[in-house]
């Protein structure tokens, strides 16, 4: 009787398993099948890319959405920090290197190009409370960085600065400081794991000042302006709005690309995925 | 008689692999942990690692002393059990003792609810409420300090202080207190000169199996501390071992040794958990001794 029992829940679980097992194979020729009638191509191969941490979310929607439309292409990413993936492209480890910050002068001279496939613009968000609405990317620096620990010397209430941001190793940390010029000089008061955390952190605290990716920006909180400049789309895409830095892809001039690669910037470059870059949490370039 | 002891032999191997599964999983958990945190300490050096007071993981020159992490999860357990374990016994003493058989009705069940609130619930109220709270009662800058999180692991430890104890409490034998109670004593002094020395072994081990929660708690203390790498103060924002594991672990690259040091910083608090058990098994054995 006991026996039966332990019989019938193994043949369950045996059941259960194969047909999951039924559903993940469906899901993959539905998949196939979509492939084909969208492209008519076959591109082949595997595209190793590798570098910023900042841009794991993006990449990772535009090779989804690419795999997906080329099933026979494998992309695979690699988070080793933007330098990592300028090196790797320079010695041809990666396909594509991927960068949250420009070349500079000497990487371009070694015959390296960059090819911009999307914006990351960070907002300077406030308490609603707080009258502070325009700050200089001076003030921004100065606040962070703890020379004005008082709102009163950047046109504010007579109140402390509580400085709210994202862990060690955060992309948008990453981007802010390096973009203001506070690498590992910030005085946190709070550093949370998440963007979202970030906002809830400021919304709650009237002295507070935090940076968020522009795309999660409520109305719970207040985004000031940048040297008079608003954070939005546009102001990210004319370049106007300054905390803001490219992704770019960065390959090898010389360098034989593989079709699939060629396939895979032009695919990045277009403007048929800005939703999903946007989805993503960054600016498309249009 | 034969298909009986062909069921005996099989049902003997099916419950020798259970019993295995949970020795297997502690050994290859011990074994991971130690391959994947030496490197790192090793790397840094053990006197840096333990005792450095600066964290800066990232940085352009990397710092990983986890000295203010250890003071902080050292600092915030210690206060959390001189709150909560004074509260705690005293509820079990009313829960075991005093209070009459309807209310204690209505108390034990919350209590047993406080346990199974998930840890996030702990730290979302705690970020709503504590934290503000702990702003403007003090006039702080932020509320996301020390003694935030103290409060909340207070609450959290208490059900096992409560449970642990309350048992305790129940199985001192009655003819303790009847004679206490013959030779003149209230029933208020029987209960704590006589019933609880008797329990202390129980209390005992439920305020170690308190703290060891209280060091392991991860998630309600990273929504109200703050997560900065500072050295503990009462009104500092400061990061536990275990906020300093999750906090960074899902940014860290691979082969880092940023992602090294994490694992090392979860070995140092493996090795609390362990020294902790350690000492709630000596308790435990001490107390049977004893009876």
């Amino acid at each position: 009787m006991k026996l039966r029992r332990i019989f019938a829940i193994f043949t369950a679980c045996a059941l259960a398993a194969s047909l999951t097992a039924c559903g993940g194979s469906q899901d993959t020729e539905s998949q196939a099948d979509a492939g084909e009638t969208s492209e008519s191509t076959t591109l082949s191969g595997a595209i190793a890319t590798g570098g910023s941490t900042s841009v794991e979310k993006v990449i990772g929607a535009l090779s989804e959405s690419f795999m997906e439309l080329n099933p026979d292409v494998d992309i695979t990413y690699d988070p080793t920090g933007s330098g990592a993936g300028i090196t790797g492209a320079a010695d041809g480890t990666l396909d594509l290197g991927l960068s949250s910050r420009d070349l500079k002068e000497e990487e371009t001279a070694q015959g390296l190009t960059a090819t911009t496939f999307a914006l990351d613009g960070i907002a300077i968000v406030v308490n609603s409370e707080n009258p502070v609405s325009d700050l200089s990317l001076e003030q921004i620096k100065g606040l962070a960085d703890g020379t004005i620990t008082n709102w009163k010397d950047v046109g504010g209430n007579d109140a402390p600065v509580v400085l709210i941001g994202r862990e060690a190793g955060s992309g948008t940390r990453d981007g802010f400081e390096s973009i203001v010029g506070v690498e590992d000089v910030c005085k946190y008061e709070q550093e949370l794991t998440s963007t979202g955390a970030v906002i809830a952190g400021v919304a709650a605290n009237p002295n507070a000042f935090g940076y968020a990716s522009l795309s999660a920006v409520d109305e719970t909180v207040k985004a000031v302006t940048v040297d008079g400049v608003e954070a939005t789309e546009e102001t990210v895409q004319d370049g106007t709005y300054k905390i803001q830095r490219p992704f770019i892809f960065v390959t090898k001039d010389g360098a034989e690309q593989t079709e699939q690669t060629k396939a895979f910037i032009e695919y990045a470059t277009s403007e048929e995925v800005s939703d999903l870059v946007a989805q993503a949490g960054a600016v498309p370039l249009k | 008689m034969k298909v009986k002891h062909v069921i005996e032999r099989v049902m003997n191997t099916v419950f020798f692999i259970c019993g295995m599964v949970s020795i297997a999983a502690v050994l290859l958990i011990t074994i991971y942990m130690v391959i994947a945190g030496l490197p790192a300490i090793l790397e840094i050096g053990p006197i840096d690692f333990l005792l450095g007071q600066v964290w800066q993981s990232t940085a352009a020159d990397p710092k990983f002393g986890i000295l203010p992490f250890i003071m902080t999860s050292v600092w915030g357990t210690l206060g959390a059990v001189v709150i909560g374990v004074p509260i705690g016994l005293c509820t079990a003493i009313f829960l075991s003792k005093l209070a009459p058989p309807k209310l204690a009705a209505i108390v034990h069940p919350a209590v047993e609810l406080l346990a199974g609130i998930p840890s996030v619930v702990y730290g979302l109220i705690g970020m709503m409420v504590l934290v503000p709270g702990v702003m403007n009662l003090f006039d702080l800058k932020s509320g996301s300090t020390l003694l935030t999180a103290i409060l909340v692991l207070a609450v959290m430890i208490l059900p096992s202080i409560i449970s642990v104890s309350e048992t305790a409490l129940r199985a001192v034998p009655p003819e303790y207190e009847e004679a206490s109670l013959g030779l003149g004593a209230t029933w208020i002094e029987t209960v704590c000169k006589v019933s609880v020395p008797a329990a202390k072994s129980g209390i005992a081990a439920g305020v170690v199996l308190g703290v060891g929660r209280a060091i392991g708690e991860a998630m309600a203390v990273m929504m109200v501390a703050g997560n900065v790498a500072n050295m503990p103060g009462l009104f500092k924002s400061v990061r536990f071992l275990t906020t300093a594991v999750a906090s960074e672990m899902s940014y860290a690259a691979d082969g880092s040794l940023q992602k090294q040091a994490l694992f090392s910083i979860g070995l140092i608090l493996f090795i609390f958990i362990m020294l902790i058990n350690l000492l709630l098994g000596r308790i435990l054995k001490k107390g049977a001794a004893t009876k």
